[in-house]
């Protein structure tokens, strides 16, 4: 569906951030993107999205397909129109909108006006806080309930391939959980592709059926992600968990806290 | 005598000031979409005020079909002015734009000297001179559709902001230029949109100043300056903003000039908006309504 070809980015005239990488997403696929900060993840899919232009950043080389269309550096309103939508990593609502207004603004690029009412109820369904704030300023929402008003906004749109940059940034691991129950729903459902960056390579693992690590702006490692739960490398950097074995993820941390702070056991 | 001269000072205010009101959301419109001042504001009023005229004068065309013509070509100047000028600069600092916008000013003005020369040509009666009596106080009939054509169109934009997707997608790029792009949102139409729409209501409000003053000349585009003031006591980026400062200078210039003017041999009218606007923005320096970001405690 999305095929990625050798593409080399750079910002400003100089600083060439991506050397070459190249990655593909199935039809109804679910494809993970994981890599140290600044490895060049964001930059990878906003190079897909057509955002780079925005900020100075240029594809020098390589290709972007999509569907077999060449949409190597098209402008990001026209990627948005073909099926392509990006939810910006860190939680960007437009403030002095209301909840509903950001919704109907992530249907802006739609034409059925009735599917368009059903996602929106769908959303609500999904995060009844953002149905309670509807009318609400976007701005005065907390981070979590922004973040979700971001990935709804991304539904609302109804894409084909939806690139997801950090949905669970800042987000308390229950909701965390919820959000990734949805983007798999979503994907079964809907049949929505997704290309999803995230720093929780555990939970990211989980639902993908393939994933890249991203190092210093070149794929160092690829597959499917029992081969990367597998690798050392992986396990120990992206996982937190040691040679020895422990396991120092989420459920780890939980029981510490638990034994920690007994009287926190509701 | 007296509570009818009061009476009179607080109407011209009011229709005064319902014009810079017009202008200045104009102003903010820009200033919202693309963070540009406008320093052409005041041409594109000129601009409004000859076509009309001139459609009037020489060729003899009703007011009412004038004034539509006007506005489409209005629309026309604003869209054509952001592809040429503007769109090219998309993406350079501000102050490039707000320099482009100051030789815009000079070029339109100088064109228009060239077709229209510089002498005050007198604007056609299109109300009738008798003034209606609202209590003793007598109107003129110009002043009333004057207000009343503002109030229409300031709540025709209310509704265009607040109910159409256009509008949504003004807002959105107000808010996030990156963000509305992400959604799809061509943020080239929507600059396109704020100039058309700017030139638009510039033109209506230089057609009403002309007509309430009686005649067009190069003096019309003091008025782009004059809409300064207003548009940074209302806040910069609110358009209740604009419409609130706009009332309180044309409120403000009228009362000083009627009652402080004779006392000290005039000028009190010329400064005081200014004068209103430093005190306003020690109090308040993000202006009247102007937004100050959403800071979350
Ligand atoms: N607009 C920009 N201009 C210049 N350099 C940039 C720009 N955006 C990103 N960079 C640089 O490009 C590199 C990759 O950034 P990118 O945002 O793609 O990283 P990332 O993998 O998404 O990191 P993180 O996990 O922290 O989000 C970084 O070194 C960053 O400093
Ligand atoms: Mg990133």
């Amino acid at each position: 569906m999305l095929k990625v070809e050798n593409i080399q980015v750079v910002y400003g005239d100089s600083m060439l951030v991506l050397k070459g990488p190249s990655l593909e997403v199935p039809e109804e696929g679910i494809v993970a993107l994981l890599g140290a900060n600044g490895a060049g993840k964001s930059t990878l899919i906003k190079a897909i999205s057509g955002l780079l232009a925005s900020e100075q950043g240029k594809i020098i080389s390589g290709t972007v397909l999509f569907r077999g269309d060449n949409i190597t550096g098209m402008a990001a309103d026209d990627v948005v129109r073909r099926g392509i939508f990006h939810v910006i990593e860190g939680r960007r609502v437009f403030q002095e909108l209301t909840v509903e207004e950001n919704l109907a603004a992530g249907g802006y690029t739609r034409k059925d006006r009735a599917g368009f009412r059903s996602d929106l109820e769908f959303i609500y369904d999904f995060f009844p806080r953002l149905a309670e704030r509807r009318r609400q300023s976007a701005g005065y929402l907390s981070g979590g309930e922004q973040q979700m008003l971001a990935i709804g906004r991304g539904l609302m749109a109804r894409p084909q391939l939806l690139l997801l940059d950090e949905p669970s940034l800042g987000l308390a691991p229950l909701l965390v959980q919820e959000i990734f129950s949805l983007i798999r729903r979503i994907n079964t459902e809907r049949k929505t592709a997704i290309l999803l960056v995230e720093q929780n390579a555990a939970i990211a693992l989980s639902i993908a059926d393939h994933a890249y690590v991203l190092e210093n702006g070149a794929i160092a490692m690829s597959g499917k992600p029992e081969e990367l739960n597998a690798s050392g490398e992986v396990r120990e950097f992206y996982l937190g968990i040691s040679e020895h074995g422990e396991r120092r993820g989420y459920k780890a941390m939980k029981e510490e806290m638990r034994s920690a702070f007994p009287a926190h056991r509701a | 005598m007296d509570f009818t001269f009061l009476m009179q000072l607080l109407i011209n205010g009011l229709v005064v000031g319902s014009i810079y009101a017009l202008v200045a959301t104009g102003f903010v419109i820009i200033f919202k979409s693309s963070s540009a001042l406008n320093l052409a504001q005041g041409e594109f009023l000129m601009v409004g005020a000859y076509i009309c005229l001139y459609l009037v004068l020489q060729h003899k065309v009703p007011f009412i079909a004038a004034f539509v013509i006007t506005m489409l070509f209005s629309a026309l100047l604003g869209i054509v002015i952001e592809r040429t000028t503007l769109r090219p600069l998309l993406g350079s600092p501000v102050i490039s734009v707000i320099m482009a916008t100051l030789g815009l000013a000079s070029v339109l003005r100088a064109l228009l000297q060239i077709f229209f020369g510089v002498d005050t040509i007198p604007f056609p009666e299109i109300f009738p001179p008798e003034p209606v009596h609202i209590g003793p106080v007598p109107v003129s009939i110009g002043y009333l559709y004057s207000l009343c054509c503002v109030a229409v169109l300031l709540t025709a934009l209310t509704a265009f902001f607040k109910y159409t997707k256009s509008g949504l997608a003004m807002r959105a790029t107000a808010s996030s230029r990156q963000t509305a792009l992400s959604m799809g949102i061509s943020v080239k139409k929507v600059f396109a949109m704020s100039w058309c729409i700017a030139a638009m209501v510039s033109a209506i409000g230089g057609i009403l100043l002309g007509a309430i003053r009686g005649g067009v000349d190069m003096s019309l585009a003091n008025m782009g300056l004059k809409v300064l003031p207003v548009v940074i006591l209302g806040g910069m980026d609110s358009i209740a903003g604009a419409v609130l400062g706009g009332l309180i200078i044309g409120l403000l210039e009228n009362l000083c000039g009627g009652y402080l003017d004779p006392l000290v041999g005039g000028g009190v009218k010329e400064v005081v908006p200014y004068i209103a606007l430093v005190l306003i923005l020690m109090v308040r320096p993000s202006g009247l309504l102007g937004s100050r970001r959403i800071e979350r405690m």
